[in-house]
């Protein structure tokens, strides 16, 4: 796993309250993950502050799944 | 009319995690009151407090057995306490298995005085620092004083009347009573009622040590700092935690073989229309609180055996209060034991009524009254009452009153009695 993909993981378990395993790159925040809409809101800006990147607002509606954050983070970082 | 009982206990406090505990630490004399360490306090005029200790502790308190993680990070302590103290009720009471016509008529009274400071505190200064982008989405409702009842209804499935009092440091047992009331009026048959406080942040202390209401010359005895009635009270120590009941109509509960600890009798309020912070002169806002809730009850001070006294070891209060009693209960006064558990839990502040109320419950199922820690020298007006210095006192107890006053000058009292 990436170095982006460990410390996304690491950014949804301690959020979401989830078990590691469960945070696969296809794992979806809402459907499999337990989040509601203000979790991501969140999430996302655990990752900007994570990152350095910034994540507007519709950038962040189409972050569904674990792999599109990161998808997203390593297309976007300085 | 309907009746109303109490048949589950939960209790959170800086003596306990549960009911039980506390109540026994509280028997044994035991003081909850230390050095802050939730933050460095070295610059506040006070330096301890009554702190619900962590998990490691031998009484401590694990947020993760009835909270789930995500909500403990998403919400203040206060809420966190809450929810606890409601589960355990929940669970006392026999009704973690409750159907949904059940439900449909139970319902949620939890408040707190202040609610989320910590929290708002906290998110003020990402706002300072980082800009209102940072500021959590959770913000709004992590710090909500009615998000203890909303949680509660959400997590046990209560779709009753949803509830949350906010009268200072007469919320706990204003709870109690409005509940009450819900239940005789047919609006629910079972109500979670209560409150809770967590405000051991620096802003919190700052705030009451600069209002003048806190202890500052024990510092270095915190033990000591709780001391009502005592000539050398100079203040109160803030306490954290959450008390609820489960209140319920008396047929309802005999229905279904619940335990049944007392009934809720009687329940005065009362406005001192005097001061924002400063208790009325005489008393008259307490006298009328409490003789009111006698006359509801159909009681006469001969009939109340223990008060559990506001008493927050503050220069006016104590005196103020006692007076307001020694006034409504004349002769009846050699019969009654008054004490204040303030001394050994501190101010619990929005939740110190429901705590409060629970101590009360528990010295009815007992027969023992709780003692008033560091009554070493009581003040001129106080000599002469049975105010249960330092030691717990076995004793019929067959009917109590329960004081709270607030901020604003809100009182409450509530009367509880052995079911017949």
């Amino acid at each position: 796993m990436s170095d982006t993909a460990d410390r996304v993981k690491k950014i949804v378990v301690e959020h979401l309250g989830v078990e590691a395993d469960k945070v696969a790159p296809d794992a979806s925040f809402i459907d499999d993950l337990g989040a509601d809409s203000l979790d991501i809101v969140e999430l996302v800006m655990a990752f900007e502050e994570e990152f350095g990147v910034e994540i507007p607002d519709d950038a962040a509606e189409k972050i569904a799944t674990v792999g599109d954050a990161i998808k997203y983070i390593d297309d976007n970082k300085g | 009319m309907r009746r109303v009982v109490v048949t589950g206990l939960g209790l959170v406090t800086p003596l306990g995690s549960d009911v039980e505990t506390t109540w026994a630490n509280i028997l044994a004399g035991m003081s909850g009151a230390g050095p802050i360490t939730r933050f460095d306090a070295s610059d506040q005029k006070c330096r301890i407090a009554c702190e619900v200790k962590p998990a490691d502790h031998p009484y401590g308190f694990d947020a993760s057995k009835r909270v789930d993680t995500k909500i403990q990070r998403q919400v203040d302590p206060f809420i966190v306490y809450g929810i606890d103290a409601a589960g355990q009720a929940i669970e006392d009471a026999g009704l973690l298995e409750m159907d949904e016509a059940t439900r449909l008529r139970a319902g949620c009274s939890i408040g707190s005085g202040i609610g989320g400071l910590p929290g708002i505190e906290k998110e003020s200064l990402v706002l300072h620092e980082k800009g209102p982008g940072r500021v959590s989405p959770h913000f709004v409702h992590g710090r909500l004083i009615n998000l203890i009842s909303g949680q509660v209804s959400i997590k046990y499935g209560l779709m009753g009347p949803n509830h949350a009092v906010v009268t200072a440091c007469s919320t706990g047992a204003h709870s109690i009573g409005d509940a009450a009331r819900m239940i005789r009026d047919d609006d629910a048959d079972i109500m979670l009622a209560g409150g809770a406080e967590a405000t051991i942040c620096p802003i919190g202390i700052a705030g009451f040590a600069q209002a003048r209401a806190l202890s500052t010359a024990f510092n270095d005895e915190p033990e000591k700092a709780s001391r009502p009635y005592d000539e050398a009270r100079d203040g109160f120590v803030m306490g954290e935690g959450a008390g609820v009941v489960v209140l319920e109509e008396y047929e309802h509960a005999k229905a279904r073989g619940a335990k049944i600890y007392a009934e809720v009798v009687g329940y005065g309020l009362s406005g001192d229309a005097y001061h924002v912070t400063a208790p009325h002169p005489e008393g008259s806002g307490a006298f009328r609180s409490m003789e009111m809730a006698l006359r509801k009850a159909g009681m006469s001070p001969a009939d109340i055996d223990y008060i559990n006294a506001h008493g927050t070891s503050t220069p006016l209060g104590d005196e103020l209060e006692l007076g307001a009693v020694r006034r409504l209960f004349g002769d009846a006064m050699s019969g009654v034991s008054m004490s204040s558990t303030k001394s050994a839990i501190g101010h619990l502040l929005g939740g110190a009524g429901a705590v409060e109320s629970i101590f009360c419950i528990l010295a009815l199922r007992d027969q023992i009254v709780p003692p008033t820690l560091n009554l070493d020298n009581p003040s001129e007006s106080c000599v002469g009452v049975d105010l249960v210095p330092h030691k717990a006192k076995k004793r019929p107890v067959r009917a109590v009153l329960n004081n709270s006053f607030g901020f604003g000058g809100t009182n409450a009292s509530l009367v509880l009695k052995l079911v017949d």
